[in-house]
């Protein structure tokens, strides 16, 4: 059971710890502008709730705004607003023609004004997250929109997911398999999902996550506040030359050995 | 010769946000007025009658003063903008509802990004400022300008876009047979020349001159798919 276990720090992970008191990440020098994470995924997987659960951790944290892309206009961004979250200036909705995966890869001009519009409107921000429209394994974010991605999918849509691949799973800078809680009903293996993952990834981390369970999204929190400071400090290439030990945080198929994120200092619970 | 530049700016994957835009056609196919392949030539040939000489006209209007600026080294700034300042005005008149006046300078602004990062030019930065963004006529105009086309080549682009625009709309939310729509579109092909033409001959014309025809229904429409709660398109 994953609450047993929730908050074990699994050795058997690669893995590297900081220098106890040394602040891994080199100093912040002023940001030019916020980093963007986006966040993509199959339909139903769970983006919003994933960006919903990132508003409650992080919100407090950083000067956060979310960019939706809806195939129906602003259903996600009134979830969003409903859900109380964060404040509804923060939130603006693209609209995308039919074409989610258009809007965030091939002609992104609606999303970079709706950025830009954000930061005119709020000054200064750390972090925008852009939410794609539910689409298929074939859709990804343009670097010209956005830093980094995550990659959500979900134990429901099938275990054999990730064995397909596409860009997404194969490509994405977190890949997220999401509503662990739901395995059991669906007869999800999670260990097949982990091999699987590991196999098209590589080096790339994913992270076994339930929101049902984890309404803060504690691993994928901290991994983003990994990107933020390392973004800071290294500029526009940073996260992605980042040389740190990014071991995976996969947990095994029973044991979801996730240690806890929020007490480990600047080391997130994905990176360490 | 610039036809390759042409050819970029002409098509449909130049990333200018129009993806977006419907031109009206999801209103139409909800209120029921298409439904079918002649509802979309109907649709079409509609939006040539009205939209395309307005907006080819602006377009060539534009295009033709940013080059003229373009080539005066020792104008004012005065001279410069003013007449962009008064196409804007004309062209904010003649687009009567709100919902399609924030869907043009939407269009226009993302043009503008892509159209700065392909051709950079100064020539951009004589385009009235609005937070909204430049009309598109407008900034198709001064792209085509930064591209090196002539104003014909412009009128063409803003004519042929028209009618592009909806017809892939029709596609994705009829589920058109797509080879029967690029065969209305090359049917229509002559008439699209035609208004291109016309509209590059008055492009000397002053902004008050240039033409100013309405379709009422289309204003309508557009404002009442603006309060829709589920929509496909952006307009």
């Amino acid at each position: 059971m994953r609450a047993d276990h929730a908050y074990d720090h699994d050795e058997t992970v690669p893995h590297t710890h900081p220098e106890p008191g040394v602040d891994p990440h080199p100093p912040l020098p002023q940001l030019d502008r916020a980093v963007r994470i986006g966040i993509g995924g199959p339909v139903g997987s769970g983006k919003t709730a994933l960006v919903a659960a990132l508003c409650r951790a992080l919100a407090g944290q950083l000067r956060l705004a979310v960019v939706t892309n809806d195939i129906y206009t602003t259903e996600d961004a009134d979830f969003l607003k409903r859900a109380g979250v964060l404040d509804s200036a923060r939130i603006r909705a693209v609209e995308t023609g039919c074409c989610p995966h258009t809007a965030i890869r091939d002609d992104i001009s609606a999303n970079l004004d709706a950025v830009e519009e954000l930061e005119d409107a709020l000054g200064p921000l750390d972090l925008v997250l852009v939410e794609s429209g539910g689409d298929n394994l074939t859709a990804t974010f343009s670097k010209g929109l956005v830093d980094q991605q995550i990659f959500v999918v979900d134990v429901a849509g099938g275990d054999k997911v990730p064995r397909k691949g596409g860009p997404g799973v194969t490509t994405a800078d977190l890949l997220v398999i999401n509503k662990t809680d739901l395995a059991p009903l669906v007869g999800a293996d999670l260990a097949v999902m982990d091999r699987d993952a590991r196999a098209r990834r590589g080096t790339l981390p994913t992270i076994f996550q339930s929101i049902a369970q984890d309404p803060h999204a504690s691993q994928v929190a901290a991994w983003v506040r990994h990107v933020v400071a390392h973004s800071r400090g290294l500029g526009h290439a940073g996260a992605q030359g980042d040389s740190h030990a990014h071991s995976r945080t996969h947990a095994g198929a029973e044991g979801h050995s996730h240690a806890d994120a929020q007490d480990r200092g600047p080391a997130p619970a994905g990176v360490r | 010769m610039h036809r390759t530049a042409y050819l970029l700016l002409a098509d449909g994957r130049f990333p200018s946000g129009g993806h977006a835009h419907s031109s009206g056609l999801e209103a139409a196919v909800a209120a029921g007025r298409v439904t079918d392949l002649a509802g979309l030539e109907q649709f079409l040939h509609g939006r040539l009658s009205y939209a395309a000489p307005v907006t080819a006209a602006f377009t060539a209007a534009t295009h033709l003063s940013a080059a003229r600026t373009g080539s005066a080294p020792s104008a004012t700034e005065s001279d410069v903008t003013v007449p962009f300042l008064s196409l804007d005005r004309e062209l904010e008149a003649r687009t009567v509802s709100p919902a399609l006046r924030l869907a043009s300078r939407r269009q226009g602004r993302a043009l503008l990004r892509a159209g700065r990062n392909t051709w950079p030019s100064e020539l951009y930065g004589q385009l009235p400022k609005h937070p909204d963004g430049p009309h598109q006529p407008l900034a198709l105009g001064v792209t085509a300008a930064a591209a090196g086309l002539s104003t014909e080549e412009a009128a063409q682009i803003a004519a042929y876009g028209v009618l592009t625009g909806p017809a892939s709309a029709a596609v994705r939310l009829l589920g058109l047979d797509p080879y029967q729509v690029q065969n209305l579109l090359a049917r229509m092909a002559g008439a699209c020349d035609e208004i291109a033409a016309a509209a590059a001959a008055v492009a000397h014309k002053s902004p008050q001159e240039l033409p100013a025809h309405a379709a009422p229904l289309a204003d309508i429409s557009a404002e009442l798919h603006a309060t829709w709660e589920v929509r496909l398109f952006a307009s």
